[in-house]
């Protein structure tokens, strides 16, 4: 049994709570143990790198120093803005002034040993999808699904190291194994307006529009993320687009770990589906998956 | 009696898909004088050519008629195959069914119709060919070189080292050209005299290079292989056989104010001069306009009193100063000619809102070079012309004179983005706290290293592109105000200068139309020569035997010309691998009977192919020069008395086709 | 439309705002050749008044205004798109950050308040908690950026379906994590101050 540091970041004890909780199980199902990083804490998200420099380095830093104490080599984030921040960092811990300041900042050395993945690459190893496919219990039966990677976990690639950033495979290779169809399309990494929807909301409806407009096109029954910001743009403003623009898409949002999840056979209460502000049940009982 | 055979080619489905190659054979069969017809997948394949063969010699057939595309590209090939089945390759006619005919059409059976008639009016003229035979003449193996540039240098030194000889003609004192008066070469700021200036030594000193400055072609006649040529020896007033280039006139010369030519009016020089130290020959002429001597006997002349002086030849010590030299046409014969006469820069003093040429310290790039160069009339000090002080603000003007519809230059000038990259660049090295501003439309720098190159002028030196053109410069308090527009930013943009450096553009040289109209060969609205073909034969002229180097062809950068220069080496030692040469039978033939002498032949003759013959009776007629006829048919449609015929297209043959057109 | 001018007594580099960003960044913007791939990429530049193109375009010519007025450095979300595609490898996500930064340590009014007073109530609750607080987020927003229904229609659906934590999670080492605050703005102060510019970091470093 493998075992992670992990950092779930704020939005998975709020409006990601499905995440985490789908997470945590499709872990345990497939053998890897998680350790929530004890006492961590926010890795600046987007607000800080705006006003601070240090302070954007120095507060995920924090979170690889307490992996550090716990004695864990690799640390998996969930969420793509927090793996983003916390990658960053471990890379810029490699340049001794950078890191002397940084321990500065944080009254304490941080040595930058620990390996930052993404939780989407940690669930798509060959080994990995290897076991999944042996484990599936209710295949998902040709669900037409958009995937949806957004910026931040491809982007940079000299700091993100994950994946590419102009059509990334991960998802779609993760979904074929679970039986679904990954439909084609050419959106996987435009933003959709990040962290703007609460200053500029009429933006990310704008932004969100296009991309909820393109995956419909492409034929897509639903679209499948690995980030909670991505998904509470595309998922909780189709009301407000519609209210806007007139488009009803009623089209599903998911966390990869949840069709994981479904398709290992845990039920869509326990995935805590029903959290979703645009409704993804529906879909899911007439394809009996749910 | 005609033994005809007729080929059909069905080049592929070329033809075949609109033509009916088979019907068209069968009906060829019914035409007067055809004794076989055939058709074929591909006729101009060596099975095609080996089945038009073997029907020459199955059918005895006298005249062949290939139905297929256009003469253009396999008339040699047809041409060649009946020779070698013992036929006059003259016999051999072409019929275009492709790009006259299937190519254009649609409905097939239109198409075979019309496949048929082109082909029963071949047959017609086939009929009528005569034999015709190629003629040999000879040729002299000696090239004349027009300009001493880069490109002249180039050209010249690698036919003279391929063993042939070379008379190399150069209008100023020196050879050199442009490429002297640079201080460095992009991309990689070679210093110009240092790589150019062992080329001239090494070119006057060639054994079979003749070198003849400050001389100038008066006159072409002949044709490839046997050109002859006035050149007309500017005199110099000095015998270069014995004058040693010592240096004491020049240095003594009391007349200093002469704007130098060299220095583009940035110097003086004296009037008897040599235009740089290391001008080759380096040796003296004296500028008579300028010599207070030869003004002084014109004022004799005209009753009035001016200063004699003679100071050069009272202290020349080899007593090589000749008063009494005078212009000398020299007549030579040459088997080829390489125009290489350059460029000149635009002049900017039609730009009214740059000043008209007018401000001292709007300066071209030229004058530019000529301020940084070491050996320069400031000895390298880049100083304002107005007051002599280190500018600390200069902003460049790109395509001054380039792209520019207006002032009749649409073209781009190919060298200016390079070359003020490079002045910005030198600049920066020469003071590092000069601010180097450029204005441009876009960056072309489409050479190794050109784009790098520029980069780095931007990012290392610090040089501020601002994509615009300007549009207003004025003086003011004794700086120059820049009027701009970053497009980049959409935003007007004033720069305060203290040197303004106009990137002029390329122009023809000037005198290049007459030198065109001289020697005979095209040239487009700008002056500049057109190439034989632009992609193919890019250093050909359309008049055999004279070839191209540089920027006569338009703007060209020194690789470029070079490159270019050894290419027509290339060619003229190709022709001077031949002892003889090989000209078209099919040209023009004058009925001396018929024959009236108007000579409106000779007018309208774009070849000068028309020669005048003087009959026992004293009536003067003309006489075509088939060497250098080039079979246009020009004359023939001129010619009011039917005296004029075209060999392989005499009136009677298309005659003949025309009848058969409109007899079927 | 004001005019760009340049004086003829201008020292290369002018007034520094290269070296700052260099210094802050390690980023060399003189290497934009002003293609305008960034612009052309960006989800953000129909919305902004400079164009990411033409924000680097005018660092490149010192135009502290244009720069620091501009909406475009608040509307940047730092998608990365731009960097990831640019062919001088130019990090302008990381230049926007420099400016935006430096926007405020001189007191630049924002172009778009809004987004500031989104990143200031969002920052307060981390000082605060160590953790983001959703609920405090939206109502402290509103409360600064005076749009007591912003999201409001939101609230109820996200409550019943248990997205919103209504007591804020807290650190428990809140001392660290206030200190953290404090030092990172002295050494920001301290890097602008010029003191330890010298010492600036280079550009994020590939492993």
């Amino acid at each position: 049994m493998s075992t992670y540091a992990y950092y779930p970041g704020c939005s998975l004890h709020g409006t990601a709570k499905e995440y985490d909780r789908s997470a945590r199980l499709v872990c345990q199902a497939l053998g890897l143990e998680l350790r929530e990083v004890e006492d961590w804490n926010c890795c600046g998200a987007s607000s800080a790198h705006m006003v601070s420099r240090w302070l954007a380095l120095s507060l995920p830093a924090r979170n690889l120093q307490l992996v550090e104490k716990m004695g864990l080599e690799t640390m998996t984030v969930p969420c793509a803005a927090c793996y983003a921040r916390l990658k960053d960092v471990s890379c810029e811990l490699k340049d001794p002034e950078v890191r002397d300041k940084i321990g500065r900042v944080l009254g304490g050395q941080v040595t930058g040993r620990v390996t930052v993945e993404p939780l989407v690459g940690t669930l798509t190893t060959q080994e990995i999808l290897d076991k999944a496919a042996g484990m599936i219990k209710k295949p998902l039966a040709g669900l037409k699904v958009a995937t949806y990677y957004g910026c931040l976990l491809t982007r940079p690639p000299k700091v993100a190291q994950f994946d590419v950033p102009e059509n990334p495979q991960s998802m779609d290779r993760l979904l074929r194994v679970l039986g679904s169809e990954v439909v084609e399309w050419y959106f996987k990494t435009e933003c959709c307006g990040a962290s703007l929807p609460v200053a500029r909301t009429d933006i990310v409806l704008d932004l969100s529009r296009k991309l909820l407009t393109a995956a419909k096109k492409a034929g897509a029954e639903a679209i499948v993320t690995a980030c909670p910001m991505c998904h509470s743009n595309l998922d909780s403003r189709q009301g407000e687009i519609r209210g806007r623009y007139g488009d009803d898409f009623k089209m599903p949002i998911f966390f990869f770990t949840e069709l994981l999840g479904l398709a290992l056979g845990y039920p869509a209460r326990e995935l805590l589906i029903a959290n979703h502000l645009t409704d993804a049940l529906s879909l899911l009982q007439g394809r009996g998956l749910a | 009696m005609p033994r005809i055979g007729v080929f059909v080619c069905h080049c592929g489905t070329n033809i075949a898909a609109t033509v009916d190659c088979g019907g068209v054979a069968e009906a060829a069969r019914g035409f007067p004088g055809v004794v076989h017809a055939t058709d074929f997948t591909y006729l101009c394949a060596e099975a095609g050519q080996r089945k038009i063969q073997d029907a020459i010699a199955e059918h005895r057939l006298n005249r062949v008629v290939v139905a297929s595309c256009s003469p253009r590209m396999h008339e040699p090939t047809f041409r060649k195959a009946v020779a070698q089945a013992g036929l006059n390759p003259y016999l051999m006619e072409m019929a275009n069914i492709r790009e006259h005919c299937s190519w254009v059409h649609a409905d097939r059976q239109v198409a075979t119709a019309k496949a048929t008639e082109i082909i029963r009016m071949v047959v017609a003229k086939v009929a009528r060919n005569e034999p015709l035979t190629a003629k040999q003449v000879g040729l002299t193996k000696k090239l004349l070189v027009i300009g001493g540039g880069i490109a002249g240098i180039q050209a010249a030194l690698d036919v003279a080292n391929a063993g042939h000889q070379v008379t190399l003609v150069e209008r100023t004192p020196t050879i050199g050209g442009k490429m002297a008066m640079l201080d460095k070469t992009f991309p990689t700021l070679d210093c110009s005299a240092c790589i150019l200036t062992p080329r001239m030594v090494e070119l006057s000193q060639h054994p079979n290079i003749e070198l003849r400055t400050y001389a100038e072609v008066l006159s072409v006649k002949g044709f490839v292989g046997n050109f002859e040529v006035e050149i007309l020896q500017k005199a110099r007033k000095v015998n270069h056989l014995t004058c040693t280039g010592c240096g004491t006139c020049w240095q003594k010369c009391p007349e200093k104010n002469v704007p130098s030519e060299f220095d583009v009016g940035m110097g003086r020089r004296t009037a008897i001069y040599i235009p740089f130290p290391q001008a080759v020959p380096n040796k003296p002429v004296i500028d008579t306009a300028n010599c207070r001597y030869v003004r002084h006997l014109a004022a004799k002349e005209r009753g009035e009193k001016l200063m004699e002086c003679r100071v050069c030849e009272k202290l020349c010590p080899t007593k090589s100063i000749d008063w009494e030299q005078k212009d000398e046409i020299i007549v030579d014969r040459f088997g080829a000619i390489i125009v290489a006469n350059g460029y000149d820069t635009f002049d900017h003093s039609v730009y009214g809102e740059y000043g008209y040429g007018k401000y001292p310290d709007v300066i071209t790039g030229l004058q530019l070079e000529r301020l940084m160069n070491a050996s320069g009339p400031t000895k390298g000090e880049v100083v304002r012309p107005s007051d002599g002080k280190h500018p600390h603000s200069v902003v460049f003007l790109a395509c001054v004179g380039s792209r520019d519809d207006k002032v009749g230059r649409p073209y781009c000038s190919k060298i200016c983005c390079m070359y003020t990259a490079k002045h910005a660049l030198m600049l920066k090295e020469h003071d590092p706290n000069i601010q180097t501003y450029v204005f441009y439309i876009d960056i072309r720098a489409a050479g190794r290293g050109y784009e790098e190159f520029v980069r780095r002028v931007q990012e290392e030196y610090g040089s501020t592109y601002i994509r615009g053109r300007v549009s207003w410069i004025y003086p003011q308090d004794g700086k120059l105000m820049i009027k701009g527009e970053d497009t980049l930013l959409g935003r007007p943009v004033e720069v305060e200068a203290d040197l303004v450096v106009l990137a002029t553009g390329i122009t023809a040289a000037k005198g290049a139309v007459d030198l065109m109209q001289t020697i005979g060969i095209s040239y487009d609205t700008y002056g500049f020569i057109n190439e034989m073909h632009p992609k193919l034969r890019p250093v050909e002229t359309n008049t055999d035997g004279v070839y191209l180097a540089g920027c006569a062809s338009g703007p060209k950068d020194i690789p470029d010309s070079v490159s270019q220069a050894s290419a027509a080496a290339v060619k003229v030692c190709g022709l001077f691998s031949q002892d003889y040469l090989t000209t078209d039978p099919m040209t023009s033939v004058v009925d001396q009977m018929k024959c009236v002498g108007c000579f409106l032949c000779e007018e309208v003759c774009p070849f000068r192919a028309v020669e005048r013959e003087t009959l026992r009776g004293g009536k003067v007629v003309a006489r075509i020069n088939e060497s250098v006829c080039k079979g246009c048919g020009l004359c023939v449609a001129a010619c009011r008395g039917e005296a004029l015929n075209l060999k392989g297209f005499t009136d009677q043959q298309l005659l003949a086709q025309v009848t058969a057109l409109l007899r079927a | 439309m004001s005019v760009l001018k340049f004086a003829s007594t201008d020292q290369p580099g002018r007034n520094g705002l290269l070296a700052l960003v260099k210094a802050k960044t390690g980023q060399d913007v003189l290497a934009c050749y002003q293609c305008g791939k960034c612009s052309a990429g960006c989800p953000l530049s129909s919305a902004m008044d400079l164009a990411p193109h033409q924000v680097l375009r005018a660092v490149q010519l010192g135009q502290r205004d244009l720069v620091f007025q501009s909406s475009a450095i608040w509307l940047c979300v730092t998608c990365q798109t731009c960097y990831t595609r640019c062919p001088q490898e130019v990090d302008l996500p990381r230049v926007m950050d420099a400016l935006r930064s430096q926007a405020l340590q001189e007191k630049i009014r924002p172009a778009e308040r809004t987004v500031k007073v989104f990143h200031d109530v969002f920052l307060g609750l981390v000082e605060r908690f160590g953790r983001l607080y959703e609920v405090g987020l939206i109502g402290g927003y509103n409360l600064l950026a005076r749009q007591p229904l912003a999201s409001a229609d939101l609230g109820l659906p996200m409550l019943t379906r248990g997205k919103l934590e209504l007591i804020p999670r807290r650190v428990k080492d809140q001392e660290q994590i206030k200190a953290i605050f404090k030092r990172a703005a002295e050494l920001e102060l301290e890097e602008i101050t010029g003191q330890s510019v010298a010492a600036a970091p280079p550009a994020s470093v590939p492993s």
